[in-house]
């Protein structure tokens, strides 16, 4: 697999290393009411589309960008591919 | 010798070789198979499950049954198919899976047995009694049913790995392919031409077509010098391309060496990664039989490939050949035969109105119903209308018609799709991106319609990539029709081979439908059709045609099971590539190595790392005593150890504190400049991750540490939280690891050690606290880092300066520190007083223990929100009462295990009365026996008691009695002094 790197293009898949879905951007307040029911949802529940996925590649072979690669499960193609610090900059602008 | 005129072998040259010890003679050009048939020997092996005699049937990488074990010694290779191992001087080959000789196969016995083998019987004839599966069933049908033996000795050769790109890749290089390949080639593409023969041509090799009215070698001739003249083209000669991958990945491997003898200095096979813009499918199509009655006889082989052996090897398997056809192509083997002299006994047609191309009989509205000849073909019987009579013929060709070579196509899920007017599986849609398919791949078979498929794929391909090509000017071909009219099996009562490799016969796939194994992967492995090394390459639509018959259904309704790569078997060799023995990954060596090594000390993989594991001294013959020294050294005098190994991750930014404070379960926020803190990470579900020391160098400066172990994982988390997490941060990281050298400096006489080597430095108490940290310089002004931090339990620092100064460092310390007692100490003496002191390494922090198991409970900050420090407080996770505990036996003679259970004395020992288990053990000097550590149930209030310490896997048990995990200096004295 290729997966298009923002900044250095194209990079062979076996340079990164994959975390998951990139639903763990979206990391509850640990200190808020009703914090535990919210990290249980949040480290155990995932879905899991036939599809596509939004998820966390780390280029540790690389320049050690987190990436928020969204992938077709099941065709492997790769549709998007962005920093992850810009979009959970985004995401958090966007909750803020 | 059976050796006909013509042919593409040099007869100027004659090459010596041997087949189950006994010598002939080939050319070069010849496989071994041609150079078999050439010299009259057809009978080649014996069957996978009946021994049945089997001689070639095929003339390429398809092959089911001419498996040999090739070459000698620890270069053996079992399963090599004679049909592509070019002959080289001096070749070994010797026939396989036979008990005796190859003639006179004792286990031939099975093909009376043969009820017995029948599909599914690993399923239902070994079931009782049971325990005979192991010891009787398993090892007798193993010995009997099997492929050829390994050497069992390590592979001699080496191999090697690379990456190709290009803009397109054409896979085989036949008629469609070479126009593919020059099309492309002159519009000035980077091409990569890729073949799996050792010649460039195809079936255009096996042919006697012509091409402008002229033989096909002037133009193959002219196509090649072509393309090897232009740079932008790459042509590999055997090489197969075996797998498509996501992205315009292909797997390749070619084969530099495996014509000759020894590849020398060189590489024996290259695995190859290539990655191309677009791709050309050019792979061609293999004929198929007509399975009758006793069909797998020497001599029977497919009619396309005694026209390659007669055509392109100038062999032929016998004297008088006969035809069994469906179809028009047929027909040209026997042309071709009778012009290269050879006597036709005629040609069986299954269709009505036909009449012969030549001057040969032709049998019309006949089928071949069975067949004589014990070790090879004699005669076949021929039902022609309401009459049978016997042909005597030494050789039957067999053509069913052609099956394109789809197989690279739908490795990405896409599914064949059947052709009602080819009668053929297609390539359908949805095949991998930027692939085209062409020629014979494509049911495009005759010449000219795979050369026009092969150039036109190319023009669509350059448009893709914004190239202008042109059409070449193609050469007049034949563009004849095959007319073929189906027929799948000859309907009979003896067995009549479908699958030859895997001995699946007509008769199996009956048995399947009765038993309602039905659906294609049902069918697959009920039978074990087609998951043979063949892959059933000439055997599974046959064998679908065949179900759907029984099913009443059509082929296209029966369906097909999807292709996976590897095309063709793939050695494991060449995928390790040069990753073995000490290649298998980098090794890194710690920065003191070379003084380690030139005190003899023994080395121990730690991760990636080389560690010293200990330094041996004259008259110690026992690691053990070596240890010992070490500890005993350091605790009395002072030791010395490298732990650069540890992680090191330099953190700086403004907002460094609050990113470590959510980094670390315990409170970081208040921690003073200069000085360090034992920190603990937890993963996000509570459990506990990691631990090391945070060092604080300046307000927005600190170094923390990681075990060795997960130094990668470690930083890659860090990386994480502040990338994903916490982006709006203000904080920077890098990994120091191999930045610093860094030396545990440990005992009583540790301080006055160290005042011989820093630089004006106070290292007084008062001035350089327990947990303290500064910054340096050493020896005259070197730069270095200094902490005060212990593993051992004893008065300690670590300290570090940079790597390239770490060796001499070492040296130094050892040197001027002689009359304190300096010693040197490896990983052995480093685990023996971490143990003796309590602290927690990566046997306690394994996954499966929480901060409150390692007795740090209190230490998880509910003032903040730290990684995973809302999940540690889960209900289930405070009710675990397994704590660490010290072990030490009540019979110090006796040893202590680690991975040993605990049990309440009088207990029996099941999973029900199971209270935890011991982590870590050793031999402790300082308490005289063994000691280990280990998490125990309410493990706090049961000190003094004894318990079990209980061995099953090793056997045996030991009474051990609960102790705190502080064997040394309970109370930290010795750390503050």
């Amino acid at each position: 697999m290729l997966i298009p790197h923002p900044l250095l293009g194209p990079r062979d898949a076996q340079e990164f290393t994959y975390l998951g879905d990139a639903a763990l951007l979206a990391r509850p307040d640990g200190m808020a009411e009703g914090a535990l029911g919210a990290f249980i949802d949040y480290v155990y529940l995932r879905d899991n589309p036939a599809g596509v996925h939004r998820e966390l590649w780390f280029h540790e072979q690389g320049d050690r960008s987190w990436l928020v690669v969204t992938r077709n499960t099941v065709t492997h193609e790769i549709i998007d591919a962005q920093l992850a610090r810009d979009v959970a900059l985004a995401r958090k602008g966007a909750v803020a | 010798m059976t050796r006909l005129a013509g042919g593409l072998i040099d007869r100027t040259r004659t090459l010596s070789f041997t087949f189950d010890g006994r010598s002939y003679q080939g050319h070069p050009g010849d496989t071994l198979a041609s150079a078999l048939l050439a010299n009259d020997v057809r009978l080649m092996g014996r069957s996978f499950k009946y021994h049945r005699p089997r001689g070639p049937i095929a003339a390429g990488s398809e092959e089911p049954n001419a498996m040999v074990e090739l070459r000698r010694g620890a270069r053996q290779e079992p399963n090599t198919r004679a049909t592509v191992a070019e002959l080289y001087e001096g070749l070994e080959a010797s026939s396989q899976n036979r008990l005796g000789s190859l003639r006179f196969d004792l286990l031939a016995m099975n093909d009376l047995l043969s009820p017995f083998f029948a599909a599914g019987f690993y399923y239902k004839t070994f079931m009782w009694p049971r325990a005979f599966w192991e010891k009787l069933y398993e090892p007798i049908i193993r010995n009997a049913a099997g492929l050829g033996r390994l050497s069992m000795q390590a592979d001699p050769d080496a191999y090697d790995k690379g990456y190709l790109h290009c803009d397109l890749l054409v896979i085989g290089a036949g008629a469609a392919g070479l126009s593919a390949a020059l099309t492309a080639a002159r519009a000035g593409a980077q091409v990569i031409l890729a073949e799996e023969d050792f010649l460039l041509g195809g079936r255009l090799l096996a042919e006697t077509h012509l091409l402008d009215e002229a033989p096909a070698g002037g133009w193959l001739a002219k196509v090649e010098a072509e393309l090897a003249a232009l740079p932008n083209v790459r042509i590999m000669r055997r090489t197969t391309v075996f797998g498509t991958f996501d992205h315009g990945i292909f797997g390749a491997v070619e084969r530099v060496a495996d014509h000759l003898p020894t590849p020398g200095n060189g590489v024996r096979q290259t695995l190859w990664r290539i990655t191309a813009r677009r791709s050309i499918l050019a792979a061609g199509a293999t004929e198929r039989h007509i399975p009758f009655a006793n069909n797998d006889r020497p001599g029977i082989m497919l009619a396309g490939a005694l026209r390659s052996y007669a055509n392109r090897w100038a062999a032929c398997p016998g004297q008088k050949v006969a035809i069994f056809t469906n179809n028009d192509d047929g027909h040209r083997t026997a042309l071709d035969l009778a012009a290269k002299g050879v006597e036709i006994a005629g040609v069986i047609d299954t269709r009505g109105s036909v009449s012969a191309l030549g001057n040969y009989p032709v049998f019309v509205d006949s089928v071949v119903e069975n067949t004589r000849g014990r070790l090879g073909l004699k005669s076949v019987t021929v039902r022609s209308g309401a009459k049978n009579f016997d042909l005597d013929c030494d050789v039957l060709g067999v053509s069913g018609g052609w099956n394109p070579n789809l197989h690279l196509a739908s490795h990405h899920r896409a599914r064949p799709v059947w052709n009602d007017t080819l009668h053929a599986f297609v390539p359908g849609e949805n095949g991998p991106p930027g692939m085209t398919v062409a020629g014979a791949a494509m049911g495009q078979g005759s010449t000219a319609a795979a050369m026009t498929a092969g150039a036109s794929a190319a023009v669509a391909a350059m448009e893709g990539l914004g190239l202008r090509a042109a059409m070449p000017e193609l050469p007049r071909a034949e563009k004849a029709d095959a007319n073929l009219y189906p027929l799948w099996h000859v309907p009979g009562k003896g067995r009549a081979w479908v699958d030859f490799q895997n001995d699946v016969t007509v008769k199996d796939i009956r048995l399947a439908n009765q038993e309602n194994m039905r659906p294609v992967e049902h069918l697959k492995r009920w039978t074990t059709l087609g998951m043979a090394t063949d892959q059933g390459k000439t055997a599974n639509v046959t064998a679908l045609a065949v179900m759907a018959e029984l099913t009443g259904k059509s082929v296209a309704e029966t369906g097909t099971t999807m292709f996976r790569p590897p095309y063709t078997g793939v050695s494991l060799g060449v995928l390790g590539g040069g990753d073995t023995g000490p290649h298998f990954r980098p090794r890194r060596l710690t920065p003191s190595h070379v003084w380690a090594a030139e005190r003899g000390a023994v080395f121990i993989e730690v991760g990636p790392w080389m560690r010293a594991q200990y330094f041996p001294q004259a008259g110690e013959t026992e690691w053990r005593q070596t240890v010992d020294r070490e500890v005993l050294a350091t605790r009395q005098g002072v030791g010395i150890c490298d732990v650069t190994t540890l992680g090191k991750v330099d953190v700086q930014g403004r907002d460094a504190t609050l990113f470590l404070d959510r980094l670390y379960a315990n409170a970081m926020a208040s921690l003073k400049v200069g000085m360090v803190r034992y920190g603990l990470m937890l993963r996000e579900d509570g459990l506990a991750y990691d631990d090391g020391t945070c060092a604080r160098l300046a307000e927005d400066e600190y170094v923390v540490t990681t075990t060795t172990a997960q130094a990668g994982p470690v930083f890659r988390h860090m990386e994480y939280a502040r990338q994903c997490l916490w982006p709006e941060l203000d904080v920077q990281l890098v990994s120091t690891t191999e930045a610093w050298a860094q030396f545990a400096v440990a005992g009583p006489n540790a301080r006055a050690l160290l005042q011989r080597v820093v630089d004006n430095f106070d290292l007084s108490n008062e001035a350089f606290p327990f947990m303290a940290c500064a910054g340096l310089t050493v020896c005259g002004g070197l730069r270095a880092r200094l902490f005060r931090i212990s593993f051992s339990g004893e008065l300690a620092y670590e300290i570090a300066v940079p790597s390239r100064y770490g060796n001499a460092l070492m040296a130094r310390l050892v040197e001027v520190g002689s009359d304190l007692g300096a010693t040197p100490y490896g990983t052995e003496a480093l685990g023996v007083m971490r143990i003796e002191k309590g602290h927690a390494a990566g046997n306690e922090l394994n996954g499966q223990t929480t901060a409150q198991m390692l007795g740090m409970g209190r230490m998880v900050s509910a003032k903040k929100d730290a990684i995973g420090s809302v999940m540690s407080r889960r209900e289930g996770l405070l009710a675990e009462t397994r704590v660490l505990v010290g072990l030490q036996p009540v019979d110090p003679a006796l040893p202590v295990v680690a991975g040993a259970h605990l049990f309440t004395e009088g207990d029996g020992h099941s999973t029900a009365t199971d209270q935890g288990w011991i982590t870590s053990a050793c031999y402790s000097p300082h308490v005289g026996s063994a000691i280990g550590l280990g998490f125990l149930a309410n493990g706090a209030m049961r000190m003094g008691e004894v318990v079990v310490a209980a061995n099953p896997l090793q056997g045996g048990e030991v009474r051990v009695r609960v102790v705190s995990p502080h064997f040394v200096d309970p109370d930290g004295g010795r750390l503050r002094v």
